[in-house]
This record gives structure tokens, C-alpha cells and sequence, in this order.
């Protein structure tokens, strides 16, 4: 898995990328309680924030980790945001995108790098 | 935060896991481990216990020694009928400014030969100003520097304050009354700020933890941090001040019309006679140009506070101003508070504006969430 300053984790699947926030994301916000995800098909860059969250204490976004087109998100999270707090690396990923140039993920950190960032 | 106050429950909540963050002037939990959601619902199913210590308690004597003396002298300050108040009884009161905004909430119990004011922690340095400055000549005015404050809320509430002081299951609803527990002596109202039955306990600071931890060891109680105690009232409808009433909303615009007695009002045995009565008779003869509603959004996302209501979903300018919005972990539902014009009824459709967007909310009537009190 690869990580952003913004605490998103991102897993390679095929050709996709899978995008979701992690655990010490999930602890900072508090139980979760409304997630709005981006239309499927939708072209993003870098930067731009895509996700919103809203957790019982405050909303926070979440940007787009790298540039390219959203696939798929996971509709079961915005039904069910609670899920954010209960697997925030597994169940509950936010979306699939199709990122346009795959090399890009080198020049984001690592476990290691990011446990370090987190303390 | 050097410059904040601690009470004397600090090291119990360091203790205890709480995340402390600064809130008027205080270091205060606003969660424990548990989180916000599971203390809320702890809340409402069993009994929480919340540190209200930096709330003010003030003591308010005439000089007469009579306890009448000192209630139409407070009658001065507030719109509300203070020499009704029976001994062994609280009420609800608002100090309300010349312009008939609010300066603060309160309670007011009557103790037989004085009054006892619980105010706002952000408001009490003020309020005690304010009292001494206007009734200082016929009343004494004492702020309580020794004691701690501690809720204890929820439907197992009694069960559990009833292990140290047995007879708290004969209070009603808005009584008060001193009991003693060991030797410490406590100032009990069965009354809280979450809608559900339960108590607020003032209790000598050295006693002050032994007494929580008693509380705590039983299996109904969990500590429970301000982020609850705001959605808890929230659900509940209830003010939060600085928020939902201001300096610049009045008690009739605040939807607190049932805190101003019929003693108060135009026709009434005392009519008139606190400040900005002018304007609070007026609105309330004649309705307010706005007032606080309940809103329920029609969506999953939150509205919260600052966020601007439109009465269409295209075009116009901005009817009013969400107060408090949130998420209500017991209704499952967000809810809000707003000032819109008061031809909007129960059941309008209205637009708050959330990210750029203007979302679906009705008009709902408060509580959210059904009260509990024992009355």
C-alpha cells in the first residue's frame, strides 16, 4: 500500500487503483457519519477534493491522490458511513480509479514512511 | 493552553482517557475512548456523568434575609416569575438586555432563605458583574469557589445516585434539595441538559473526585464528554448559548415564550419590569419578525452552524442561519436549528445551502427526541 499526506491509503488492483483513508484518519474524525462520493466516470486531478466526510465532530474532504478517472466507488459506505470507523482499509474504500500513469505512486510514501509522518 | 482553567476533576479525565480541548476558558473532555456516538447512546440507555464544573454557581441572599426580597430583586433581571417559585424548586431563566436580547441562560432554584444560579461558564464572570451591579444593594452576591459540578443523566440515573443517597428517588422533575453523602454535604436538582431524567450535583471539590469515582465504579455509569452533551441537547431542542440565543435574539424570537409566566406578561401581577421588556411584550403580543425552528434535512448530511437557509431551491436571498446542526446518533437523522421568518410552519420545506449545494429540510417541531423527565 502507498499513502498520501492526507492519509489516504492507495492498493493497486490491476490496472486500478483503490483509494480509501486510514486507520489514524479514521481515529482523528470520530464515528462517521455522511460520506458523498464523486459520479463514477468523473475525471479528477490531483489535488482536488472529491470526498466528503462528516463525522459527528466536523466535515473534512478528500482529495483526488493522484490524477485520472473514477471507475467505482463503494456505494456501501455511503449507505452505511459507520463502516469508516470499522474497517477504514478494507470494506470501507471510497472509490476505483484509473490513474494516468501508474508511476506516479512511486513518488508516494510508503508504511514505513507514513508511520513515521503519523509518530 | 497554559491560560485555560482546569476543574478539579482534570486528572480523572487525564486518567480516564479524555481528550481535552478548550472550551470557554476551560480544559475540558469533549470525548473519552468510548467516542462521541457510543457516550451519547450510553446516555440515553443508561447513565452518563459529565464534569459541569466550569459552569458558575452563584448564591444570591437579600439582605432582608427574606427569599422574597432576593426573587423580586432577580425579577429585575429576568423575564420570568421568580417569587412563584416554591422553595425546593428550579426553574429556567434568562438574563435579557436592554434591546431584549439574551445575555444568558440559567437556573434558578429557591433554597428557602435564598437563590441558587447555575449559569453558563463562558457568561459567569459577566453574569456575577451584572447581578451585583444591579442588585448588589439589596442582595449579597456570592460566587461559589469550592464546589464541583457533575450530571448525571440518563434513565439508570436514579438507580445509580440512589447507591449513595437513597432519597434521590423521591425528588420530581425540577426539584432541588442538600443531602448528605459521607460528610460532604451536596446541592441536588433532579434536572439536566439532555432530555433525559437524571441530575445535576454540586459537590465540595475535595470531595468532588472520591464522589465521581463512586459513580463511575457502577456498572450503569461512563464518563461522557461535551461533544455528547451537544448532540444529546441538541436531539433534546434545547439552547445552546452563544449559539441558538444570543444578545441579539429574544427569549420570544428563541422559542423560550414558555419561560416568561403569566406573571410577567402583559396583564400579569408583575407586568413588565426587567430589561427590554418593551420589545419582549411587543413580540409577544404580536408575534416575532423570526424565530427559532427545528429543521430535520432530508439527506444524510449534516447542516451545520453558519449554514444559510433559502426558501427555494434556485435563486433568492438567504431567510435565515442554521445555529446548531449536527448528527443525531438516537433519531439516526441529522438535525438542525435556524432563525427563519415566523410565517414558516411546521412542515415547510426549506434549502440550506451545504458545500454550494441547497438540500431539502423540513420544518420540525422540537425535541427531536422525545423527553424523559420524571415528573
Amino acid at each position: 500500500m502507498k499513502y498520501t499526506e492526507d492519509h489516504e491509503w492507495l492498493r493497486v488492483e490491476g490496472d486500478h487503483v483503490v483509494v480509501g483513508i486510514t486507520d489514524h484518519a479514521s481515529e482523528q474524525l470520530g464515528d462517521v457519519v455522511f460520506v458523498e462520493l464523486p459520479e463514477p466516470g468523473t475525471s479528477v486531478s490531483k489535488g482536488e477534493e472529491i470526498v466528503v466526510i462528516e463525522s459527528v465532530k466536523a466535515a473534512s474532504d478528500i482529495a483526488a491522490p493522484l490524477d485520472g478517472e473514477i471507475v467505482e466507488v463503494n456505494s456501501d459506505v455511503a449507505d452505511n458511513p459507520g463502516m469508516v470507523n470499522e474497517d477504514p482499509t478494507g470494506k470501507a474504500w471510497f472509490f476505483k480509479m484509473k490513474v494516468a500513469d501508474l508511476s506516479a505512486l512511486d513518488g508516494l510514501m510508503d508504511e514505513a514512511a507514513y508511520k513515521e509522518m503519523i509518530g | 493552553m497554559t491560560d485555560l482553567k482546569r476543574t478539579v476533576l482534570f486528572d480523572l479525565h487525564g486518567e480516564l482517557g479524555g481528550k481535552m480541548v478548550p472550551f470557554a476558558g476551560y480544559e475540558m473532555p469533549v470525548q473519552y475512548p468510548m467516542g462521541v456516538m457510543k457516550e451519547h447512546l450510553f446516555t440515553r440507555a443508561h447513565a452518563g456523568l459529565f464534569d459541569v464544573s466550569h459552569m458558575g454557581q452563584i448564591l444570591m441572599t437579600a439582605k432582608s434575609g427574606r427569599v422574597e426580597d432576593a426573587a423580586l430583586a432577580l425579577e429585575r433581571l429576568v423575564p420570568v416569575d421568580i417569587l412563584g417559585l416554591k422553595e425546593g424548586r428550579q426553574r429556567y431563566a434568562l438574563f435579557t438586555n436592554d434591546t431584549g436580547g439574551i445575555q444568558d441562560d440559567l437556573m434558578v432554584a429557591n433554597r428557602g432563605d435564598h437563590l441558587f444560579l447555575v449559569v453558563n461558564a463562558a457568561c459567569k464572570e459577566a453574569d456575577f458583574a451584572h447581578l451585583k451591579a444591579h442588585v448588589g444593594a439589596d442582595c449579597d452576591i456570592g460566587m461559589v469557589e469550592d464546589r464541583a459540578l457533575v450530571a448525571l443523566q440518563g434513565p439508570e440515573a436514579a438507580t445509580a445516585l440512589a447507591r449513595l443517597v437513597p432519597d434521590v428517588v423521591e425528588m420530581a422533575f425540577m426539584d432541588v434539595a442538600i443531602r448528605h453523602w459521607d460528610s460532604a454535604e451536596l446541592w441536588i436538582s433532579r434536572s439536566g441538559y439532555t432530555g433525559e431524567d437524571g441530575f445535576e450535583i454540586s459537590v465540595p471539590n475535595k470531595f468532588a473526585e472520591s464522589f465521581v469515582r463512586r459513580l463511575l465504579g457502577m456498572e450503569e455509569v461512563a464518563p461522557i464528554g461535551l461533544g455528547a452533551r451537544d448532540s444529546l441537547r441538541l436531539e433534546a431542542g434545547m439552547c445552546l448559548y452563544g449559539h441558538d440565543i444570543d444578545e441579539g435574539t429574544s427569549p420570544v424570537e428563541g422559542n423560550l415564550t414558555w419561560a416568561i409566566q403569566k406573571a410577567r406578561r402583559a396583564g400579569g401581577a408583575r407586568e413588565g419590569g426587567f430589561p427590554g421588556a418593551g420589545r419582549i411584550l411587543k413580540e409577544l403580543a404580536e408575534g416575532p419578525p423570526r424565530r427559532r425552528v427545528g429543521l430535520r434535512p432530508k439527506g444524510r448530511a449534516p447542516m451545520r452552524e453558519g449554514i444559510e437557509v433559502y426558501a427555494a431551491a434556485e435563486g433568492g436571498d438567504p431567510i435565515g442561519k442554521i445555529t446548531s446542526g449536527g448528527f443525531g446518533p438516537s433519531i439516526e437523522a441529522p438535525m438542525a436549528m435556524a432563525y427563519l421568518p415566523a410565517d414558516l410552519s411546521d412542515g415547510a420545506t426549506v434549502y440550506g445551502e451545504v458545500r454550494g449545494k441547497r438540500l431539502p429540510a423540513v420544518i420540525s417541531p422540537m425535541p427531536f427526541q422525545p423527553n424523559r423527565y420524571k415528573r
